[in-house]
């Protein structure tokens, strides 16, 4: 018997197959050869996916994001609002950086001094870092207003993008504020 | 409706959708100056002061204040309008959020104009 790419070829019969769904296999024991779930995948889940009950289920349930696979640009899209977050948290700091800054030569060189501290340099690179990766997943954002990269694997290759580049850009923040 | 069209800042979601765009645009050219400067500068209090006393720089600087405030609104807004459930706890929290935008503005005057 010859397999290849889900052709058979068995005795002069020629079976074709589509694809198998992900955890179902192809039973010939069946009195109809049909796709039915695995034994192990019928073993690991018990009786139902929390998922797939949640959508046949009449009533509304809220599903345990804990327990869900996350794509990348899903990743990006909570690291966006996570930094928002820090950042508007963050601005407080800055403002008091720039009140005391301006406030006079004593006070910029009061600032210089904070600088010098290694919790300070920490702060003021955890804000450069959320407010650099919000600046860059806010441009793809924009772009994508613009209808680029709304597909899907456009909208990958966007989140991956966006990860690349404000990687970078967080090393190199790092680098000035450390150096 | 209730509790959410009272703490938004927009009337509708297409506003604060307009509201969060161009706010981003200000706040990402105002970020990039900012940035270029730092780099291409030597930034010692001369240069810094000067900077921040000329006109056109105060208005950009509360141009970027006041859009970080709308921006933060609406994004402060939609985050906690996805994971807080519970009505009260999530209006008092936007409240809160509003409050310190409006101190971060006020302070942001203050500091600009020197008051």
């Amino acid at each position: 018997m010859h397999r290849l790419m889900g052709l058979s070829i068995a005795s002069y019969r020629v079976v074709i197959r589509p694809p198998e769904p992900i955890g179902y296999r192809y039973r010939t024991d069946s009195p109809v050869p049909t796709y039915q779930p695995s034994a192990t995948v019928l073993r690991s889940r018990g009786t139902k996916r929390e998922c797939e009950s949640a959508v046949n289920s009449k009533r509304p349930v809220n599903l345990d994001l804990g327990k869900f696979h996350f794509p990348l640009p899903a990743i990006t899209s909570i690291l966006h609002r996570i930094s928002g977050i820090i950042i508007f948290v963050g601005v407080a700091f800055l403002m008091y950086g720039l009140d005391l800054s301006l406030s006079g030569e004593d006070g910029f060189n009061r600032v210089n001094e904070l600088l010098d501290s290694f919790l300070a340099k920490l702060i003021i690179w955890g804000i450069l870092s959320a407010l650099l990766y919000h600046l860059v997943a806010g441009i793809k954002h924009l772009l994508m207003d613009a209808g680029i990269g709304e597909e899907l694997e456009s909208g990958r290759l966007a989140a991956k993008a966006t990860i690349a580049v404000s990687v970078v850009l967080i090393v190199l923040a790092g680098v000035w504020v450390w150096a | 409706m209730g509790m959410n069209s009272v703490t938004n800042i927009g009337r509708n979601g297409i506003q604060d959708w307009i509201i969060q765009r161009v706010t981003a645009y200000v706040l990402a050219l105002y970020t990039l100056f900012l940035l270029g400067f730092f780099v291409t500068t030597d930034v010692d209090y001369q240069a810094w002061s000067a900077l921040f006393a000329q006109g056109w720089f105060k208005i950009f600087s509360l141009l970027a204040l006041l859009s970080i405030a709308g921006h933060a609104w609406v994004g402060l807004w939609t985050v906690s309008t996805d994971y807080i459930k519970s009505a009260m706890p999530r209006f008092l929290l936007q409240a809160a959020c509003v409050l310190v935008m409006f101190v971060y503005v006020v302070w942001g005057i203050q500091i600009l104009w020197g008051l």
